[in-house]
């Protein structure tokens, strides 16, 4: 477990141990990163805001020219086949850039699923456009009767013919607006029990009976959207696998949220960085807010229970590296994170004093004062214990599937 | 990125655990507790022919020169079973104190490693609270050797020592880090009064007087008035060994509620049915994941380079300490009123994680420590 000379800085670099090759590695996307990423991206990316969709696309196509457009896939789909320690040197060094996560539903939520249980059609036709940054997948799951409770979905999809014709409403489908590819699930069989009857389809955006329709969120951002689907008919090779078993096939995912969870998770660094900053630049007097014991004590708590959480993480891609199970640990990261995301903001904004009202121009006048992203950050973050299933729902997956009760 | 034990460490844990369920049976505790005695001179000598006692002991004097790995191990262990063995005091402080100190304690340390001694650093002084320089304790010297007064208010172990490690200020001021003289004192020393108390853990603990204790040149341990940096080194280590027992200590609390909510039943159901009590239980299995995640930062950054060695033990210390405190606390709450009674192991297990967050400073001072250590590192 232990070399005698391993130097160890949790909110540093994890030097833990690495080989020559992972310290090879890690110069080599240090450098990448410092090298790569815009300068323009670095003040929104601090206080976990993410980028605009445009931004988005241009990171992703820079990672896919160095060959890195998709760190965690497999080989054999175009991704880098990295393992665990490497994917957690790539985050951890994109973190301290100021570097973005990469856009996640098409890399990380369908990608997975369509080069598991996609047939080779549709492995051909979505994978390369993935990577390239080319495609946009949204994901079309809950709906407005169907939040927590996603088994209660009442979207239709009726066979006809050489057809699925597909009725209903999807809501908080994240940019849809953008998005050319939408992966949904959708009723076949209303008779079969509750997930049953539920079946994955592959959409194109610009199929007749789509209907997008903006949700402007109290950050300010249009980042979601409600869809409407009015008789959208589909061809049957939209369906992805076997008709009624949509359900299951995102179970595929669980084993690889421990490389989605870390990836989030590695960022709180930057948003510690940023509120440090902000209470060592803010001036009170001949001093600074640092100054005040007070303020230092509650940055140090921040501090500490990131750190903690840093060697959940850490733990949990040894586990993976070495192909154990983490059990729930994943689920405890990210209601782990999602709260010190949401504390650190708040705690920042708050440093910010009056600073912090300085949200939006008027008249084209500029904003005085630092720009207003920590305080948008701190807003946006309001949503990160609700998505991906709320933290009571995580709790409740805990309790169920973990404790045995 | 290696957080596995190896091989020999995970066969150490084992014994270390089965040693505990063995030997340390939560109803033998009790009687054992209910005659006076916080443990027995025969587990004693049991944990010195399992190596355990040895194990921060050099090889040139018989010891194992083990890393803070088995150390961790066998302290989760000892937190878990509730045992009051001086092992911390005894055989993690002291050995990094006796080291390349001369002959004297270099018999002393084999000694400690073949359990034929105790010995216990005297680091809290009246006044002091938790910093380790408050030394107003005087060493003068004399043509044979020192003479040392003061007063020790707090020894961890004190009470079961046969011998202290007695910090005292051979120059400079109270609060100074120059100065400070580190000493080795036997229990039976003329002047030097041990006046033991039994903590709410059942560890029996002292207060030191030293009146006119003559000691002789070979009671110094290392260079005159360079103790302190040793002193500071040496007290991480405790600390992070007792942030394993801490960690042995709440997961055995969490598992005993985990299984009460399993088995009580009112309102004709387990009362685990109920969300409000799973959320609650959750919150203590993510409060036991983050003490383990610390635990093993600090164990690893035993051997790092400073700062992040200092930083991390200082976060593992405050995040270990609110996390299993949280811990403790629910746990009693989960059982009612029998966690609350004295027959139930629940409420010794929180007693425990009550004294181990007041062990060489308690959270608040080390998020205290950790704020100033980023601002110096800023």
């Amino acid at each position: 477990m232990l070399k005698p000379a391993a130097i160890f800085d949790p909110l540093d670099i994890m030097n833990l141990d690495l080989t020559p090759e992972q310290q090879a590695f890690r110069d080599e996307v240090r450098a990448f990163f410092v090298e790569n990423t815009p300068q323009s991206f670095k003040a929104r990316v601090r206080a976990g805001m993410r980028l605009e969709p445009a931004e988005f696309v241009t990171w992703q196509k820079l990672l896919h020219a160095r060959g890195w457009g998709a760190p965690s896939w497999p080989k054999m789909y175009g991704g880098t086949g990295w393992d665990p320690t490497q994917l957690y040197i790539f985050e951890t060094e994109a973190s301290k850039a100021d570097a973005p996560v990469q856009f996640h539903q098409g890399l990380e939520l369908i990608g997975p699923i369509i080069f598991t249980f996609g047939s080779e059609a549709q492995k051909a036709k979505y994978l390369p456009a993935i990577i390239t940054g080319d495609d946009w997948w949204c994901q079309g799951y809950s709906e407005p009767g169907a939040g927590s409770d996603l088994a209660s979905l009442s979207t239709r999809a009726v066979r006809d013919g050489d057809h699925y014709v597909i009725s209903g409403q999807k809501a908080w489908t994240s940019y849809a607006h953008v998005a050319n590819r939408m992966f949904l699930l959708a009723r076949t069989d209303p008779d079969a029990r509750k997930q049953a009857g539920i079946s994955l389809f592959l959409v194109d955006m610009d199929t007749p009976g789509i209907t997008v329709r903006p949700v402007v969120t109290m950050d300010e951002i249009h980042h979601t959207n409600e869809v409407f689907l009015d008789a959208v008919r589909l061809p049957v090779t939209a369906l992805l696998g076997e008709e009624g078993k949509g359900w299951g096939y995102g179970k595929v995912l669980l084993d690889r949220e421990r490389g989605v969870t870390a990836a989030t998770t590695t960022r709180l660094a930057q948003q510690l960085r940023g509120a440090r900053a902000a209470a060592a630049t803010a001036r009170v007097g001949e001093g600074c807010l640092l100054d005040d014991p007070r303020i230092a004590d509650r940055l140090a708590q921040l501090e500490l229970e990131v750190m903690a959480l840093e060697g959940m993480v850490m733990r949990t891609m040894a586990e993976a590296a070495s192909g154990q199970d983490s059990g729930p640990r994943a689920s405890m990261i990210k209601v782990r994170w999602s709260e010190l995301l949401q504390e650190v903001t708040e705690f920042w904004t708050e440093l910010q004093g009056y600073d912090a009202m300085h949200f939006g121009a008027v008249n084209n006048a500029p904003l005085p004062g630092p720009d207003p992203w920590a305080a948008k950050g701190m807003l946006y973050s309001r949503v990160t214990s609700i998505y991906g299933g709320s933290n009571e729902i995580q709790r409740n997956i805990i309790a169920r599937r973990a404790l045995g009760l | 990125m290696d957080f596995n034990l190896t091989v020999e460490q995970q066969m150490l844990q084992d014994s270390a655990r089965r040693y505990g369920a063995e030997h340390h049976v939560f109803t033998a505790w009790r009687a054992r507790i209910a005659r006076g005695e916080a443990f027995e001179r025969k587990s004693w000598a049991n944990m010195a022919e399992l190596g355990w006692l040895a194990l921060n002991v050099p090889e040139d004097l018989g010891g194992l020169d083990a890393t803070p790995v088995e150390t961790m191990v066998i302290c989760e262990a000892l937190g878990r079973h509730l045992m009051l063995e001086p092992f911390v005091s005894s055989c993690v402080i002291a050995p990094q104190l006796l080291r390349e100190a001369g002959p004297r304690a270099s018999e002393l340390l084999a000694a400690i490693g073949a359990g034929e001694a105790m010995v216990s650093v005297a680091d809290a002084e009246p006044d002091g609270r938790f910093n380790l320089n408050h030394v107003a304790t005087r060493a003068e010297a004399t043509p044979g050797g020192f003479r040392l007064d003061g007063v020790k208010s707090h020894v961890l172990d004190g009470g079961v020592a046969d011998g202290f490690v007695i910090p005292a200020r051979t120059s400079g001021a109270v609060g100074d880090a120059d100065g400070v003289s580190l000493f080795l004192a036997s229990a039976d020393t003329p002047g030097l009064v041990v006046e033991p108390s039994r903590a709410m853990d059942n560890r029996v603990n002292a207060r030191l007087r030293l009146e006119g204790v003559t000691l002789g040149q070979d009671a110094l341990l290392g260079e005159i008035g360079q103790g302190s940096a040793r002193l500071a080194q040496a007290i991480d280590a405790g600390v992070v060994a007792r942030l394993a027992e801490a960690l042995g200590a709440m997961e055995a609390a969490y598992d005993m509620t985990l299984s009460y909510l399993r088995t009580r039943s009112q309102f004709g159901q387990p009362i685990g049915a109920f969300q409000a009590l799973q959320h609650r239980i959750v919150d203590m299995a993510i409060a036991c994941e983050e003490a383990r995640s610390m635990t093993y930062l600090a164990t690893l950054s035993l051997s790092g380079a400073e700062p992040a060695r200092s930083r991390t033990i200082a976060a593992a210390k405050a995040r270990v300490s609110q996390t299993s405190l949280f811990v403790g606390r629910q746990a009693i709450q989960l059982h009612g009123g029998v966690g609350f009674t004295e027959e139930l192991a629940i409420g010794h297990y929180l007693k425990r994680l009550i004294m181990i967050d007041m062990a060489f400073g308690n959270a608040d001072h080390h998020r205290t420590r950790l704020a100033e250590l980023s601002r110096q590192a800023a």
